[in-house]
């Protein structure tokens, strides 16, 4: 991956470099090369850059674990295309093998970098500050000044200025008179210590959300449940509608809680618009006393260490069917989906149980607010203003005894004829809430006798959250120290020229660093305290008096952008550079 | 007229005067072309006088140098700390050796001039106006004022331009003025008639406290990420221009050589996107804990969830081109403009295109 993803030629075949610091080309070699490529920065961008793009697909395709429905119209809407995409996981992009792929090679490039950062930091950590360079003047951020003062305490001013708060990690040295020099005492200074720390930590972090997040996938548990006022579930898989549990998971394991749902108020603006959602519940967990609960959208229950969400609701019409010899078929709370905002639900009442004749299907809509005229018919509000079914009436073999289970929001028609009038125009049963009507052909009649709601609800247990919210929060709080501590290194060097003290003072950055300015006119400011002192000829007066931007455009200058987390562990490269 | 409608006429009046600021800054802009213009003619090309300074109020040199003084005493009265920086003066001793031959010839420098003053007292004025808009929006709707795609753009831009004006009281960025202020003079007139919707409450999923906070940081965050893209933009420009770019060499572009050098635009840029990048992804944790609270999941690929992770992850290819020995300002600046426009997609495409949860601009879309 890494060799072909690398415009870097191979080095030469072990043969014709028959030096010692080359490596054997073999497998080893080879390997060793592929690993210095692959942790190197340049690669860790492009994946970075390649974990982009292969997000993308994902968001312009349905997805099956988000919609498998609309994958499904996908593929039939597109059979060629779709059949491709789907053997090439581009329904399910974020478990595909290309996409863990880049982000697995992605962290592996992290560990291998990384790793070597930590041993050179732990190094730099017990590190003195570096030794006062000879040459002040090549740094950008320099200045001097010359004082009556004592050497000596000029000397200890400046340290201690730098050492206060203990801001700065300093050293003190001495150097001895040369040819061209005379005798110096020298501090060095340095700071920011943090910035890497918090750079390490931040990738550990990343990687300990991975491992965080992929645990919880095995150990979680994601069950959801339909469930109409007055009822309840426990929590056992097949209670479910839907259950799924990663692959460490025993499903005799979940805590058997039951929850049952009260009741569910729904208010809304006066143009439809949902403005509160709340489900009243009772939930009774083992050996403990039944307790009320409510949950809201945004406030789940605590139930058995799970979180139980409200995930939607809508109408499940209380109707009472019987059949053409007046004996009761059907009495029940059938669950209809909403289609819209105005709570147009759409639902299927299968009839098998009938003691007579033929199986009845009933297919049609639930109107909360009817508005009918002629032959139009929808809702004009939420609410239960006028609640009415609009039904078409099918007889016949509802399929239910094929042992193929069912839908039970469609109507397997391949055994029915759907019921016309005398006109052949299909025949549609109108029943407002609270009366009776005789179904067409005789087939008996139809009770609309309550109007229930019902509430959907997820429930779902993953141990990891905790963990998942810890590594994210140190992951902030490393990435935030990693850019915004700075890392400064402050030397001063104090020596007697004709009788006055001179004090010379430099400092350096390891990244744009607008306070640099500020560190040095500190360490002279506390000079200037012990007495008086005047400016040196050719020093950088005027920058330093600049508040901004002359400062900076200096500064930025005395600063190559290869600063902090050399990824060849080299962070001691600045001094090079210089 | 209730809050709501004075809310929005408000509204109206902050984007006219981002507007007026705008035309000055662009007005200040071409002053610096002008006085570049001025010196580079001087210097090089006296063939060029006529053509150089045509597009300027002033048709000959000598005048607008004669103009100068007027201008310095507001310059001087106004503080100008950013008139003498490094790098005007760095030309202006490059182009030194002429000078000296034309002695008679006042130094063509640039100080900040009426128009820039001006600029700066509309925009502190939009910024006044568009607070106000915000805070009648909130007390409209009787909750934070941004859970929809027009409040985003008010509440962003706000942040946007407030950034801005903040980094002016640090740091001479004047030069940044015509970019920020022309994107949100963009933004809001496309918010007021595009996005807007009238004031209402929001469902329920959307009422949590993480809607002050992950959204208010994800504003903060995008206005931060403006001003970097146009310091990253101004640096792309003003290297095209020092390379010789035959498009850029213009003089009409002079008021490139006025800006800060190159290194230092991007070291401002890089700043500006870093505490974006740490606020955004500060958004994006605040987010997935909502989702967990709202969605039950902390993360399920969701287009906005998936085109916030791809604003993340290019912004951090960003930071790590910048830390990687070898690459230009230029190549870095592309990145910064790279995750810019990813973060603008992520904004109106996947509101407006792609089906998520997250679609909460209001508007009908038309599933």
């Amino acid at each position: 991956m890494a060799r072909t993803s690398t415009p870097a030629p191979l080095p030469a075949p072990a043969p014709a470099a028959p030096g010692p610091a080359l490596p054997r080309l073999g497998v080893r070699g080879a390997l060793r090369w592929v690993w210095r490529q692959l942790t190197s920065m340049r690669v860790a961008l492009m994946l970075l850059m390649l974990l982009a793009v292969v997000s993308v697909p994902g968001s312009m395709l349905p997805q099956r674990p988000q919609n498998p429905a609309a994958v499904a119209r996908y593929l039939r809407d597109n059979p060629d295309l779709g059949t491709w995409l789907d053997r090439l996981g581009f329904f399910d992009v974020y478990s595909s093998v290309w996409f863990s792929a880049v982000y697995l090679l992605l962290f592996t490039s992290l560990v291998g970098c990384i790793l070597p950062r930590i041993a050179v930091h732990a190094r730099g950590w017990r590190a003195r500050p570096p030794r006062a360079p000879r040459r002040f003047e090549r740094f950008e951020v320099h200045d001097a000044l010359v004082t009556d003062a004592d050497p000596e305490a000029a000397l200890e001013a400046a340290r201690a200025s730098l050492a206060a708060g203990r801001r700065f990690r300093v050293d003190t040295d001495t150097e001895p008179a040369t040819a061209r020099t005379p005798a110096a005492r020298t501090v060095s200074a340095e700071r920011g210590y943090l910035r890497e720390t918090g750079n390490i930590v931040f990738h550990l972090a990343l990687l300990g959300l991975l491992v965080a997040v992929a645990t919880g996938q095995m150990l979680h548990y994601r069950g959801q449940a339909l469930v109409v006022e007055g009822r309840g579930f426990a929590n056992t898989p097949a209670a479910y509608d839907t259950f799924e549990a990663g692959t460490a998971v025993n499903p005799d394991s979940l805590v058997p809680f039951t929850l049952e749902l009260d009741s569910f108020t729904a208010r809304f603006d006066t143009a439809g618009k949902p403005t509160f959602f709340e489900a009243a519940v009772t939930l009774t967990e083992p050996g403990a006393a039944p307790q009320d609960h409510t949950i809201r959208v945004n406030r789940p229950l605590d139930a058995g260490g799970a979180h139980v969400y409200l995930a939607g609701n809508g109408y499940a019409p209380q109707v009472t069917v019987r059949d053409s010899a007046g004996q009761v078929a059907f009495s029940g709370a059938v669950p209809f989906l909403p289609q819209d905002a105005s709570y147009r639900s759409r639902g299927v009442l299968k009839v098998p149980d009938v003691s007579t004749g033929d199986q009845i299907g009933l297919v049609g809509f639930l109107l909360p607010t009817a508005v009918i005229t002629g032959d139009s018919a929808y809702s004009a509000y939420p609410q239960p203003g006028n609640p009415v079914l609009v039904l078409q009436v099918w007889r016949g073999n509802l399929g239910l005894d094929s042992g193929v289970p069912q839908n039970v929001y469609q109507l397997d028609t391949a055994g029915m004829t759907q019921v016309a009038g005398a006109d052949g125009a299909p025949v549609t049963v109108v029943v407002p809430l609270g009366e009776t009507v005789d179904l067409p052909d005789g087939l008996g009649s139809l009770s609309f006798d309550r109007l229930p709601r019902y509430v959907a609800l997820d429930l779902r247990y993953d141990p990891s959250l905790g963990w998942v919210l810890g590594f994210a929060v140190t992951a902030l709080i490393g990435l935030a120290l990693s850019l915004f501590v700075p890392r400064r290194r402050v030397w001063v060097r104090v020596t007697e020229e004709g009788g006055r003290t001179l004090v010379r003072t430099a400092a350096l950055a390891r990244s744009e660093d607008v306070g640099l300015v500020g560190e040095v006119e500190q360490v002279l400011d506390a000079v200037r305290e012990l007495g008086p002192a005047d400016r040196v000829q050719g020093s950088p007066a005027a920058a330093l008096d600049e508040p901004n931007g002359a400062a900076s455009a200096r500064l930025s200058g005395a600063v190559t952008p290869g600063g902090a987390a050399g990824r060849d562990g080299d962070t001691e490269d600045e001094d090079e550079r210089r | 007229m209730n809050v709501a409608e004075l809310s929005t006429i408000v509204v109206w009046g902050a984007t006219t005067a981002y507007a007026l600021a705008f035309g000055a800054f662009a007005f200040d802009l071409a002053r610096r072309a002008e006085v570049s213009t001025a010196r580079r003619v001087r210097v090089a090309e006296p063939a060029l006088v006529g053509a150089a300074t045509g597009s300027v109020a002033d048709p000959t040199g000598g005048a607008s140098s004669t103009t100068r003084p007027a201008e310095d005493g507001a310059a001087v009265t106004d503080g100008g700390p950013g008139a003498d920086t490094d790098e005007p003066r760095g030309d202006a001793e490059d182009a030194g050796n002429a000078e000296a031959t034309d002695a008679d010839d006042a130094p063509a420098e640039y100080r900040p001039g009426r128009a820039l003053g001006i600029a700066m007292s509309v925009t502190t004025l939009g910024l006044v106006l568009e607070l106000a808009g915000i805070v009648l929006r909130g007390i409209a709707a009787g909750r934070v004022p941004w859970a929809n795609m027009y409040e985003f753009t008010v509440v962003g831009t706000f942040v946007a331009v407030l950034t801005f004006r903040l980094l002016t009281l640090r740091r001479d960025v004047r030069f940044l003025g015509a970019f920020v202020l022309g994107l949100s003079v963009v933004a809001l007139g496309l918010g007021l008639t595009a996005f807007y919707i009238p004031a209402g409450a929001v469902e329920p999923a959307l009422q949590s406290y993480w809607l002050v906070i992950h959204v208010t940081i994800a504003v903060i965050a995008t206005g931060m990420f403006t001003v970097g893209v146009s310091a990253s933009g101004l640096q792309l420009l003003k290297e095209s221009r020092e390379s010789g770019s035959p498009r850029l060499s213009h003089p009409r572009f002079g008021m490139l050589d006025q800006l800060p050098s190159v290194r230092a635009l991007e070291g401002l840029a890089f700043r500006i996107n870093a505490i974006g990048f740490v606020l955004w992804t500060f958004t994006v944790m605040a987010g997935a804990v909502w989702a967990e609270h709202a969605w039950s999941r902390f993360w399920g690929w969701d287009p906005k969830e998936v085109w916030s992770f791809i604003v993340w992850v290019v912004y951090a290819a960003y930071l790590h081109a910048r830390t990687t020995r070898g690459w230009s300002p230029k190549a870095i600046a592309w990145f910064s403009i790279a995750g810019f426009a990813v973060l603008i997609f992520n904004f109106t495409g996947v509101n407006l295109l792609l089906h998520g949860k997250h679609s909460y601009s209001g508007l009908d879309t038309g599933s």
